[in-house]
């Protein structure tokens, strides 16, 4: 648990969106401690993507304030491009470059937006691929790997960049079951080495091992938040109650 | 079946040739100035075709309402008309509705519009122009391959190869040593000037030309621009999400991820494409331009020859269909995708 | 960011602060940052100043005498005025099997159906007085969507057997071109040259007939372009190559001019079914390659699954693979069924009058109408337009019926 007298490296105070008249996030509060690792869960539907989609610009929010790393997000584009190099994103569609190689993935934003040159970043590189298990592979193509060895070469994509904060829109969601644990594992790694992460997930194994603190979405709203404990064994809302009831059941 | 007659003279002139040409030459210099004026018009045309239908997909593709409807009424208009059709209405409605030669209209230049076609002030090459202008060309080429090499010597190892500056002195001095060669000199410009009741001199674009190579191109470029924007369309928007994210600015990502992706898509209809608008050429014949085709006609109407002149034509057409293809294909291959 | 902040309360929906509206639409559609503005402006600026010139040559300039002084010219040439009921007996037989195939099979015949019934109400209730537009052809107008109902009803009954179905689609080109033409010294079908056919007539033959002739000799030939034997695969390969790299004036050409010369004067073929034979082999040779695109798309596992029931090599062509291929690329196939249409006006440069020939000849006829040149190429333009624009429509809607793309 985070000290009481650090600042929060994300702030979001009363944050709002409309996809024209639709009200998809209404009033989202959070505060996100260095070093912390919260998992948003909740229903689909329910605004848990549109949220972290908001907090590096790829999607816009009309209402409130978000803050990450002291920069203030707002239409400045200046700002915008600051924060999304703090900022790192794993999607779940992995969404890697299929023109590329696994090593030229990795290594095309250092390259070109930090300017370093390409001896320093493929270093680099190797070891990041190293840290996620797949260092033979810094060769090949996203089109000959599975999903799970894709996936954790997006992780070494954004890791590349040195973020500050690691965000995940639903990460496993669209692997085979036998490859999730490999992309937990790596996630779960990357928790315990101090890293800031905001992980959208199902995976409520996951949460209950590494999760500092877990926010229940709904319909656009925060219903609940807590640590682990407090959410698996004594959830306060019924909606919540009713939603852990359902994703436990299998 | 013979071609013998091939060296004989041609008898019939051939209006606006791209070399020079009369009527006591060849036939087979006939048929050489009607392939040289098809592929003027196919390869200035494919050129120009490719700019503007690059222009109005990313008109169409643009977030300004009127200019995306703009784009897509000029998309819909030429792509559900005949291109023969087009073609008569550029030539007999906007190049032949110029003023007699006596009105010229007269821009600076000078440069003048009439019934006859456009004339232009062109640089012509002196007797040795082709020193200077070889090594001209030489020194662009050596400029830019200058540059590429020593930008990525300087991104691989950063050594401060100071790679723009070399390559200005490549640009600079390799032609200044051919001027000094050639002795100075290198071109005359042609000035169109009236002489009697006609304009002799300068660069001349006939209405035919004109009529022909616009028309192509406005009927072309809408097909290209259905194809460039379909390649586009085809990159994953997740593709862009994910470039931003890791936070490339909006050139980067449209030249180092969304661009390169696109390119496989594109290249094989626009592929077809080019070989439609050259084969297109041909429509030449209706409006006057003596390209291969209507020079073919000709010959064998002089000659009396119609088997051989006309394989020579199939042959021709094939052989310009076959080596656009060669080579579109060849990179094509090399830019696909690696998969399992 | 307001000052008077609402906090969404438990449950509660708040309204956008920036409702959606014309003012944001405006905004974000036309006037989004300061390029786009720029481009706003211009564009207007453009299509103000082409909008007053198009108005002002309708207005002034325009001379639409060389259109509306000879309709019947456009629609069937030099055709001799008392053999039309020829023509009418054609489109009628059209009409009639139109809706008995949209009886059978709905669908996108229902929208040709309907576009063809469309079009002759148009013509027959046209509020225009002009003599050759008598009582007479407006009610031949007005029969023909009631052909098409009359179709539409017996092709929804089953008086009509596949079989007979399929015989009469066949027979009908020919009888209709057989009617047409007639017969040297027939009493009511006398002769009537080909020479003198025109217009739209010549535009509708030479491109049905080219649609329905070029596809199966493209499938043949993409057939044949796969098989195994090496002379079978050697000539349709090379056929298909050698069309598909010279352009279509070059095949007109070839057959009009050379194919005299290597025939006894006897047998001289007439010019319009030259200039047909040409366009046919031109389209059935795109058409091939875009069968091939299909039947390099249906799975192997599919014939392996037709071979394992015992099926012959034929059947299994024939019912499993062909038909999986040409769905799988009915876009490009009326694709090119579309270029063919459009296509039809290169005849011109072998003098046949289609109906850009027509529009042709009848500028040269007087030097008043040397004037008048864009107004007779923006009529045929438009032809061509609304009939190629609807054909891509019904395309598209075939595209999503059949749920191409799957």
């Amino acid at each position: 648990m985070a000290k009481s007298k650090e600042k929060p490296i994300i702030e979001c105070r009363d944050v709002h969106k409309w996809y024209d008249d639709f009200h998809a996030l209404r009033g989202i509060n959070m505060n996100v401690m260095p070093q912390e690792v919260i998992v948003i869960f909740g229903p689909s539907g329910s605004g848990k993507s549109t949220f972290i989609r908001t907090i590096n610009r790829l999607e816009e929010h009309q209402r409130g304030d978000i803050i990450v790393d002291g920069i203030e997000l707002t239409h400045d584009v200046r700002n915008i491009e600051k924060i999304r190099t703090e900022t790192g994103m794993v999607f779940q569609q992995f969404n890697l470059f299929p023109h590329l190689s696994v090593m030229q993935n990795v290594t095309l934003a250092p390259i070109w937006v930090r300017k370093w040159p390409k001896e320093k970043a493929e270093k680099e590189g190797m070891k990041l691929l190293d840290q996620v298990g797949i260092p033979e592979q810094a060769d090949k193509f996203p089109g000959q790997l599975s999903g799970g060895q894709q996936q954790r070469v997006a992780i070494a994509r954004a890791l590349a960049m040195q973020p500050k904060i690691m965000l995940f829109d639903e990460p496993t969601s669209a692997l085979d079951p036998e490859m999730i644990k490999e992309v937990l594992d790596a996630m779960t790694a990357l928790a315990e080495s101090g890293m800031t992460m905001i992980v959208v997930t199902h995976e409520m194994g996951f949460a209950r091992a590494v999760a500092d603190r877990m926010f229940f979405f709904d319909e656009g709203q925060v219903v609940e938040s807590g640590t682990p404990e407090q959410i698996f064994k004594k959830p306060k809302e019924d909606r919540t109650k009713l939603f852990l009831s359902q994703i436990l059941q299998h | 079946m013979g071609y013998d007659f091939l060296s004989s003279p041609a008898g019939f002139p051939i209006s606006d040739p791209a070399i020079p040409y009369d009527p006591t030459d060849s036939f087979g210099k006939a048929f050489i100035v009607g392939v040289l004026n098809t592929l003027r018009v196919a390869v200035l045309g494919v050129i120009m075709a490719t700019i503007l239908g690059t222009f109005v997909a990313l008109a169409r593709l643009s977030n300004n309402w009127l200019l995306s409807r703009i784009s897509l009424a000029y998309i819909e208009f030429h792509r559900n008309i005949p291109l023969l059709v087009l073609l008569f209405i550029w030539y007999t409605s906007v190049f032949l509705q110029f003023p007699a030669i006596e009105n010229s209209i007269r821009l600076p230049g000078p440069i003048f519009l009439n019934q006859r076609g456009f004339f232009f002030t062109w640089p012509r090459l002196n007797e040795n122009g082709w020193i200077f202008t070889t090594a001209l060309i030489i020194g662009i080429i050596a400029a830019i391959i200058i540059w590429s090499r020593l930008r990525k010597r300087r991104e691989i190892t950063g050594e401060d190869t100071n790679y723009a500056r070399n390559s200005l002195i490549a640009l600079l001095g390799i032609p200044l040593v051919g001027w000094f060669i050639g002795g100075g000199n290198p071109y005359w410009f042609d000035i169109p000037f009236f002489e009697g009741f006609n304009i002799t001199g300068g660069l001349r674009f006939t209405p035919e030309f004109s009529g022909l190579f616009v028309g192509l191109v406005t009927y072309t470029a809408a097909f290209i621009a259905e194809v460039v924007r379909a390649g586009i369309q085809a990159v994953d928007k997740g593709q862009r999400e994910a470039a931003s994210a890791v936070g490339l600015n909006n050139f980067q990502v449209l030249s180092l991820v969304v661009i390169p992706q696109s390119l496989r898509i594109i290249i094989p209809p626009m592929i077809s494409q080019y070989l439609n608008l050259t084969k297109n050429s041909s429509l030449a014949l209706a409006i006057g331009y003596q390209d291969l085709f209507s020079v073919g006609k000709i010959a064998i109407n002089q000659a009396g020859r119609a088997v051989p002149v006309f394989v020579l034509i199939m042959v021709s057409y094939l052989t310009l269909s076959l080596i656009t293809s060669a080579i579109l294909n060849v990179y094509n291959r090399r830019i696909q995708l690696v998969s399992r | 960011m307001s000052t008077v902040m609402k906090t969404a309360k438990h449950g509660e929906y708040l309204p956008p602060p920036d409702p959606p509206g014309l003012r944001k639409w405006l905004r974000d559609n036309l006037f989004d940052g300061w390029f786009n503005t720029i481009l706003t402006l211009l564009s207007s600026a453009f299509i103000i100043f082409v909008g007053i010139g198009i108005f002002q040559w309708l207005v002034n300039d325009v001379d639409w005498r060389p259109i509306t002084g000879f309709p019947t010219l456009y629609a069937v040439g030099q055709y001799p005025r008392d053999q039309l009921w020829r023509v009418a007996f054609g489109i009628t037989s059209f009409a009639f099997l139109i809706g008995v195939s949209w009886g059978r099979s709905g669908g996108i015949l229902r929208t040709i159906s309907q576009f063809i019934g469309g079009f002759f109400t148009i013509l027959a209730l046209l509020p225009v007085s002009h003599p050759e537009l008598t009582l007479g052809y407006r009610l031949f107008f007005i029969s023909i969507p009631l052909t098409i109902w009359i179709g539409l009803i017996a092709g929804r009954s089953s008086f009509i057997k596949g079989r007979t179905f399929i015989i009469l689609w066949l027979l009908y080109p020919i009888l209709y071109i057989l009617i047409l033409r007639g017969f040297e010294g027939v009493e009511f079908l006398d002769n009537v040259r080909t020479t003198s056919w025109g217009g739209l007539l010549v535009t509708f033959l030479l491109s049905v007939g080219g649609i329905l002739l070029s596809f199966p000799i493209g499938v043949a030939l993409a057939l044949g372009r796969r098989s195994s034997l090496p002379v079978v695969k050697a000539f349709s390969t090379v056929f298909i190559e050698t069309i598909r790299g010279v352009p279509l004036i070059s095949l007109l050409f070839m057959f009009s001019v050379i194919l005299a010369l290597f025939l006894p004067p006897e047998a001289r073929l007439d010019r319009l079914l030259r200039a047909l034979m040409a366009v046919t082999f031109f389209s059935a040779a795109y058409t091939a390659e875009n069968v091939r695109g299909g039947l390099q798309a249906v799975p192997q596992g599919q014939i392996e699954a037709a071979q394992a029931v015992g099926m012959s090599n034929i059947q299994i062509t024939s019912f499993i693979v062909l038909p999986q291929a040409i769905r799988a690329v009915i876009p490009a196939i009326v694709g090119q069924f579309i270029s063919l249409f459009k296509d039809t006006t290169l005849v011109v440069i072998v003098s046949l009058n289609d109906l850009l020939g027509i529009g042709r000849s009848i500028i040269n006829s007087r030097p008043e109408f040397l004037q008048a040149q864009l107004e007779v190429y923006v009529f045929i333009a438009a032809i061509y337009w609304i009939f190629s624009y609807f054909m891509s429509l019904a395309s598209r809607r075939l595209e999503t019926s059949l749920g191409v793309g799957q």
